[in-house]
């Protein structure tokens, strides 16, 4: 049986004043498809997700990518494996040209066209300025100059959070075109209406825990997006893996 | 070899000219008051505090600069200027990590090449009457400069830290992540000290020139030494600024390429 894409053990975030802001006892993440990280603001969700591709470390516990403690792994290599596009839309100065490059010195507009048109944008905005662009066609243009690493997983952190429904779709859309081309992808988000549109399975994470089956469930049936208070209590992983659930609604 | 530093200086003002120039203090303080400014009480501490304060410098350097004594003492008081400074500048800029260190280290680095050349190439005489007055210049406006650099450092990193997380995000390693930011900030740092080095003699003369030209040497050689005094300056604050930005650029990120939390004063 392969090893997991990341398994999580023992797994504790605090901050200085001593707060824990993540404490995790066991979480294993499959490899394929688009797994979402739920829960309301504040969850935990976004540090859980840092700590894949070791911008954050944990204050105790291990993280395996793939069987291997990422410890052990180069940061920088680990990085270019595991893509990470942020809630923010985040371009450097200069064209979008530029912005690429940063990712990949050595392409051509060729190589840069294509990762923009697996990002969902086409190859004349090479020319533009990044200030210039909305923020869906940026955060696209930050999707591609990931791309441009290869990465075989992409951490996904509440890209659509500043986005319009239209651009919000587009993303969801090109997304799942790469999770169906074979990258991983894991997704935080805290709307519900697009964890059930896009999860293939989901976690649910509350106050820096892994939510129990059950109350996850009730979380993700809820009526609305607001947040309903979640029991907080060591918790197996709620971890569904049913990829027939493949944009469809959520694991309940 | 300047002419100069063979010659005496005979312009003094003798105590009685220090004490009626206290009456430019005396105005001062009456404008304050007629203005209701309250800063009479400051203004007289500052007065008396400064004038205490170089009259015992004054006479320490009397004895450190007597040509008899060897030349040695003068470069010990100039290793004291650079604890000095670095305390200084720990003082100044608190919110940076490591700061008295890497300030000793780079104050001391640009004191060293400034000086370096100045002596080593024979620009100036090695005596203390140079070694301590070209120092004190030279590493007062390193300070300044260290202050400034660490502290553009800190804050452009700290306000772009999501544009730093990109990059790293991409594998960059934590020097290309930093370079942009760093060299903004080191832009930002340096151009004022540029900027005055272009526009000297135009606005204001400058200290060293002025001093001498008080003192009765002729104008020509003052710009001479005054030229100097300013390469030397302008060469000791880029030297010690990138010296700085290595420095703290290295302690800001982790050995496995993330960018510290980074407190940042306020105000």
């Amino acid at each position: 049986m392969p090893a997991p894409l990341f398994e999580l053990d023992h797994l504790a975030v605090t901050t200085d004043d001593g707060s824990r802001i993540l404490d995790v006892e066991h979480l294993a993440v499959p490899e394929q498809g688009i797994t979402v990280l739920a829960g309301p603001s504040g969850a935990g969700k976004s540090t859980l997700l840092r700590l894949c591709n070791r911008l954050e470390v944990p204050s105790s516990g291990t993280i395996r990518y793939r069987g291997t403690d990422i410890d052990q792994l180069d940061p920088l290599a680990l990085r270019r494996a595991v893509g990470m596009v942020f809630q923010r839309p985040t371009l450097f100065g200069g064209t979008v040209r530029d912005n690429l490059a940063v990712a990949s010195p050595t392409a051509d507009d060729a190589t840069f066209a294509g990762a923009l048109e697996r990002a969902g944008l086409s190859g004349s905005f090479l020319n533009r300025v990044g200030d210039d662009l909305s923020g869906g066609e940026a955060q696209r243009a930050c999707l591609a100059r990931t791309l441009l690493t290869e990465p075989q997983v992409l951490l996904m952190d509440e890209p659509t959070s500043s986005l319009d429904p239209a651009m919000t779709e587009r993303l969801e859309g090109s997304v799942r075109a790469l999770a169906d081309d074979g990258v991983s992808v894991i997704w935080v988000s805290h709307d519900l209406d697009q964890v059930r549109r896009i999860s293939d399975r989901v976690i649910v994470i509350d106050h820096g825990r892994i939510v129990p089956e059950a109350a996850a469930v009730r979380w993700l049936c809820g009526p609305t997006d607001s947040s309903p208070p979640l029991p907080v209590e060591a918790a197996p992983p709620v971890l569904e893996d049913d990829s027939s659930r493949r944009g469809g609604g959520a694991d309940a | 070899m300047p002419e100069i530093f063979a010659a005496n200086a005979s312009s003094t003002i003798g105590w009685p000219g220090l004490a009626t120039s206290l009456v430019l203090v005396v105005v001062a303080a009456g404008l304050s008051i007629g203005q209701r400014l309250r800063l009479e009480r400051t203004i007289a501490w500052s007065s008396v505090r400064a004038l205490v304060q170089l009259l015992a410098v004054g006479s320490v350097l009397g004895v450190i600069l007597d040509p008899k004594r060897p030349v040695a003492l003068s470069w010990l008081w100039v290793v004291l200027m650079v604890v000095i400074a670095a305390l200084t500048i720990r003082q100044r800029a608190p919110e940076v990590p490591g700061i008295t260190g890497l300030a000793l280290v780079a104050v001391g680095s640009s004191a060293a090449m400034g000086l370096g050349v100045l002596f080593g190439l024979r620009i100036f005489p090695m005596q203390g009457r140079t070694v301590v007055p070209l120092a004190g210049m030279l590493i007062g406006n390193s300070m300044a400069s260290t202050v400034g650099a660490s502290r553009r450092i800190v804050e452009e990193l700290s306000e772009k830290r999501a544009e730093v997380e990109a990059r790293l995000a991409l594998g960059l390693a934590w020097p290309d992540a930093a370079r942009p930011h760093v060299r903004t900030a080191l832009r930002t740092a340096l151009l004022p000290q540029i900027e005055s080095t272009k526009v000297v003699g135009l606005v204001a003369l400058p200290g060293a020139m002025t001093g001498l030209i008080l003192a009765g040497i002729k104008p020509v050689d003052a710009v001479k030494v005054q030229a100097a005094v300013m390469f030397l300056i302008l060469g000791g604050v880029c030297a010690t600024a990138t010296v700085v930005a290595r420095g703290l650029t290295r302690r800001l990120f982790t050995p496995d390429h993330r960018l510290v939390r980074l407190v940042r004063e306020a105000g």
